[in-house]
């Protein structure tokens, strides 16, 4: 039993690690007021975007509801950048803000707070990687996730990451760009360049080639040859003592399913040769390929993601299985009865295509591209509707002439229930200790509530281990336990009256004001209970919103 | 300590009174024979049991290593020498010794084995568990209808037919269930819910038609109705005699084996019980005997109690794991991967029982053979045709089909049914 000997040292480093991965993500202040200003010419993109919709809801015969009040919008923009409600520091701060265009001013604040290149690049890194956590030898998708929020950081513009993700080489450590093909890496089998090339085109380009592997695509053009063309990109990659690399020598072979003979495939892109350079590695073709400026699938694909991401439902779903672009002649028969998702009329340009453009003509620009959609229409609007009428809901929601209520992702759930536990900001200045819980907490609640995967933008409904989690679950117990160091436990103790109490539990939980009938409800309740008791009522009130649908769905 | 099977028996006799579980609906709860529902118990073997050390020794050849067989009460069917209680109860199902898949990683075995379909990185598809909670729901049932015990890394999965399908993950029963109970008394609690009703209302205006979508009510309900029902009693297998507990022994397993038994008997529909510990790369031979100290005495007495209580005829149980495990016994007295012939057991539910299905090459095979072979046991049986089997078995039509969220149209299995299988 020598090895138990070695267990103080193990745990020895495994504290170093754990301490050392919470401190070298560098402390920032919150975003000064010159770095986080609005991108300079919003003004260009913003009301092409909202006469795009005015357009379609006239052509629709749809009426858009009311717009919403600007907290809600406020708790939209933290969840879906920062994977959290707002603080009371930050509601009071917004509240106290009366220049104009806050909403566009704090969006800014918030693109360029570090919570946000970290929750962001967890979202993206889905799409891109997956969830798994691979091979740790040759697989490192923290590394990978630390590059990307780092590139997102430094707001580069995003063909640079997609090249990089494809033609990079080195050391999965070194080099975390590489992790995208590591990712395609099994130790028995070597690199897997069809499940690569499927990834790579569902990735970058938002189309599933994926089945065209073993068949013609079925309700679509993909052909079995196309896909192994594809696939041939990656057929030099080699992985050596330096790394991934490529190796010119390689050839890529596939088996014939009908014959069994196996024959080399050249590489070919299915579309857009004059797009492929002839000069550079085969991976390096690829990614100029895929990034090339005139192949419309790469901006159409990433503003679906991005818009999918700021909504919590993607503009055509699924988020990754995007229709050619309208007018785009592409070889191949075309699928019989295959129409537009969204039911473009003949000669009518697609949202994707004009947030596209857009976001290519201003440099590719991510943070500008989250701007111009969250200060749009569509993102302002309520989520609720006078109209009880399913079918019209229905194309409402079709349309985005109505905010689309979503289950919250359980990240965003914890995110929330560690915000509202605290009156000041929870950011990267935050007390270690409380980081540092955050950190180890938020992988038990997230494998507990249930991980969608990479499938996070799928319409889902709740579940009852969800229920039983949030009702009974020992985080939910922490949080509302009012002590000292909870908000829970600061509002009993401070707040000044019975009005005031509740306003507090309601603004750091839900981020807004009681309603009248729910004034109406707790404030006779609050008065009979006696100052002792305070601690208690406290808790009651936070576990029912907590419980409450609203805190759990984005809306 | 031979079989403890006249313990069992009197065990059964004396707890007659335990089929009457207090609160639910006796009618049925009491069903037997073929009038009940059918169930299905999946005894799942994490990590890819060796069907050398298991339902198909081949003992002195190259390939057997020093597992032993013994008779069964079937006439004619020999299996491993670690499992004597099996050998007195698997006449009451069928051995399938010439399983094939393509799948030889954890992950995918896994997935094409809980499936019937190999992984398809557009969509998942759901497990039979919980297809089965789909197909064929029990209002009576106020705790979860798919239920996995012992869950390893990869639980039974709604797939595309919903997360609600997912199993409901219990990890160890005799823990207690997780966040099962309210952290403040009743009194508090109903004060609590009944704030929630305003709560929520006020957050329904305007949007009643989009929260009722979100199922948040129901699950809410439904949770509070699985909080304090008396069915949850169905987890508690103290209640059980003490001889029926030694029966299944006295481990983990054991213990998923007698709730999984319980949980049918309840009028769940889907039970899964995970023992891990198969994947066995190096000691082989010591790792498969102590695995067979846990799964001979707990399957044994699964199969036996069912049949005690007249439960088998309405429960599919299917014993089964990702894959198999090599002929070839490498350097560390280990098998490896082996997903092209393996066994699994699978009866009851008004199956026939007592058939073998299937063989593997008898004949020593060379080292390079047994590396390398690409050639089929006899009569190979492959995962879908059992899927269907078992899906038709249960009252599912198995090939239905079910358009995915995405708008594919899928069966529920590719397969066809194994018709020596049906009664």
């Amino acid at each position: 039993m020598r090895w138990k000997l070695l267990l103080p040292g193990i745990v020895l480093l495994a504290v170093i690690w754990l301490v050392s991965f919470v401190t070298d993500q560098p402390l920032k202040g919150i975003a000064t007021e010159e770095s986080a200003r609005p991108t300079a010419d919003l003004d260009e993109s913003i009301p092409k975007v909202n006469s795009f919709f005015a357009k379609r809801w006239a052509g629709e015969n749809l009426q858009p509801v009311k717009q919403a009040d600007e907290l809600a919008v406020l708790r939209r923009i933290t969840l879906a950048l920062m994977g959290t409600v707002p603080s009371l520091e930050e509601i009071r701060a917004f509240e106290q803000d009366s220049g104009p265009d806050r909403l566009q001013r704090w969006t800014a604040r918030f693109l360029h707070d570090r919570r946000y290149a970290e929750y962001f690049a967890e979202r993206l890194a889905r799409g891109f990687v997956g969830v798994e956590g691979g091979q740790f030898i040759v697989y490192r998708r923290d590394r990978f996730l630390n590059w990307l929020s780092g590139q997102l950081e430094a707001n580069r513009p995003y063909p640079e990451l997609v090249r990089e993700m494809i033609a990079g080489n080195g050391l999965w450590t070194d080099e975390p760009e590489v992790n995208f093909v590591m990712a395609g890496y099994d130790d028995g089998e070597g690199f897997n360049k069809n499940k690569l090339a499927g990834r790579a085109v569902r990735a970058f380009l938002g189309q599933r080639i994926d089945c065209a592997q073993c068949h013609d695509h079925p309700f679509d053009h993909w052909k079995q040859n196309e896909f192994a063309g594809l696939a041939a990109h990656f057929g030099q990659l080699k992985l050596s003592p330096v790394g991934v690399r490529e190796d010119r020598d390689l050839k890529f072979e596939v088996e014939d399913r009908h014959t069994l003979e196996k024959k080399v495939v050249e590489p070919a892109v299915p579309f857009g040769d004059q797009w492929e350079p002839t000069k550079g590695t085969r991976r390096e073709r690829l990614a100029a390929w895929v990034t090339h400026p005139e192949n419309r699938r790469l901006e159409r694909a990433i503003v679906n993601r991005v818009w999918g991401l700021l909504f919590g439902r993607s503009w055509i779903e699924p988020v990754d299985d995007l229709p050619d672009p309208p007018g785009e002649q592409v070889a191949g028969p075309n699928i019989e009865g295959a129409k537009h998702p969204k039911s473009l009329k003949a000669g009518e340009r697609d949202l994707l295509d004009l947030l596209g453009a857009d976001f290519r003509e201003h440099g590719y620009d991510l943070r500008r591209l989250i701007e111009v959609i969250v200060a749009s229409k569509p993102f302002l609007l309520e989520s609720k509707s006078d109209s009880d009428d399913v079918p019209r809901l229905d194309r409402m929601k079709e349309h985005f002439a109505i905010f689309p209520l979503t289950r919250l992702r359980p990240e965003q759930v914890i995110g929330a229930l560690y915000q509202a536990s605290s009156l000041t900001t929870v950011d990267q200045n935050s007390h270690l200790i409380s980081r540092f819980i955050k950190l180890t907490r938020s992988n038990d609640f997230v494998k507990e509530y249930g991980d969608l995967g990479e499938n996070e933008l799928e319409d889902r409904a709740g579940t009852i281990p969800q229920a039983l989690l949030r009702m009974n679950g020992n985080l939910t117990k922490e949080t509302i336990d009012a002590t000292p160091f909870t908000a829970s436990g600061r509002i009993s103790q401070m707040a000044p009256n019975d009005e005031k109490f509740l306003e507090l539990c309601y603004l750091v939980c839900l981020t807004r004001r009681p309603a009248a009938e729910e004034a109406d409800y707790f404030l006779p309740l609050l008065k009979q209970v006696r100052p002792k008791r305070r601690g208690q009522a406290v808790e009651d009130l936070y576990w029912t919103l907590f419980n409450s649908p609203e805190f759990a769905w984005n809306h | 300590m031979n079989l403890s099977r006249r313990d069992l028996l009197k065990a059964a006799f004396a707890s007659g009174v335990s089929f009457a579980l207090p609160g639910l609906d006796l009618r049925a709860a009491n069903q037997r024979g073929n009038e009940r529902q059918k169930s299905l118990i999946v005894i799942w073997l994490g990590g890819g049991a060796s069907q050398l050390e298991t339902w198909d020794p081949h003992p002195a050849t190259k390939i057997g290593g020093p597992t032993k067989s013994i008779k069964t009460k079937l006439p004619g069917l020999e299996i491993a020498d670690l499992y004597p209680r099996v050998a007195e109860q698997i006449h009451e199902l069928n051995v399938i010794r010439s399983l094939v898949s393509k799948e030889g990683d954890h992950e995918r075995g896994t997935y094409l084995l809980k499936t019937g379909y190999r992984p398809d990185p557009t969509l998942i598809h759901p497990s039979l568990g919980a297809i089965a909670s789909h197909e064929l729901p029990n209002d009576q049932v106020e705790i979860p209808a798919h239920i996995s015990l012992l869950g390893g890394q990869y639980p039974a999965r709604g797939g595309f037919l919903g997360e609600m399908f997912d199993a409901f993950k219990i990890y160890d029963p005799s823990n207690g269930i997780r966040n099962l109970k309210a952290r403040v008394g009743d009194d508090r609690q109903q004060q609590r819910l009944k704030a929630l009703e305003v709560v929520s209302k006020s957050f329904q205006a305007g949007r009643r038609v989009q929260v009722e979508n979100t199922l948040h009510q129901l699950t809410v309900e439904r949770a509070l109705r699985m909080m304090t029902s008396e069915q949850l009693k169905a987890f508690e297998i103290d209640q059980e005699p003490q001889a029926i507990r030694d029966a299944y022994s006295d481990t983990q397993f054991g213990h998923g084996c007698l709730a999984a038994r319980r949980l049918v008997e309840t009028g769940v529909r889907a039970v899964e019980v995970t023992l891990q510990g198969w994947d066995t790369h190096a000691n082989n031979f010591t790792g498969h005997e102590t695995q067979a100290k846990q799964l001979d005495p707990a399957l044994a007495a699964l199969i036996h109690d069912l049949k005690q209580r007249d439960l088998l005829a309405s429960t599919v149980v299917l014993c089964i794991g990702e894959f198999g495990r090599t002929p070839k016994i490498n350097p560390l007295e280990g098998r490896d991967h082996w997903p092209k012939g393996f066994s699994c057991l699978v009866g009851g539910g008004g199956l026939r029982s007592g058939l073998v299905i299937g063989e593997t090459d008898t004949e020593p095979q060379t080292e390079q053979d047994a590396n390398k072979s690409t050639t089929l046991p006899h009569d190979p049986i492959e995962v879908p045709d059992l899927f269907a089997t078992i899906l038709r078995q249960l009252g599912v039509e198995f090939d239905k089909e079910v358009l995915t969220p995405i708008g594919r149209p899928m069966k529920f299995s590719s397969g066809k049914p194994i018709e020596r299988l049906m009664a």
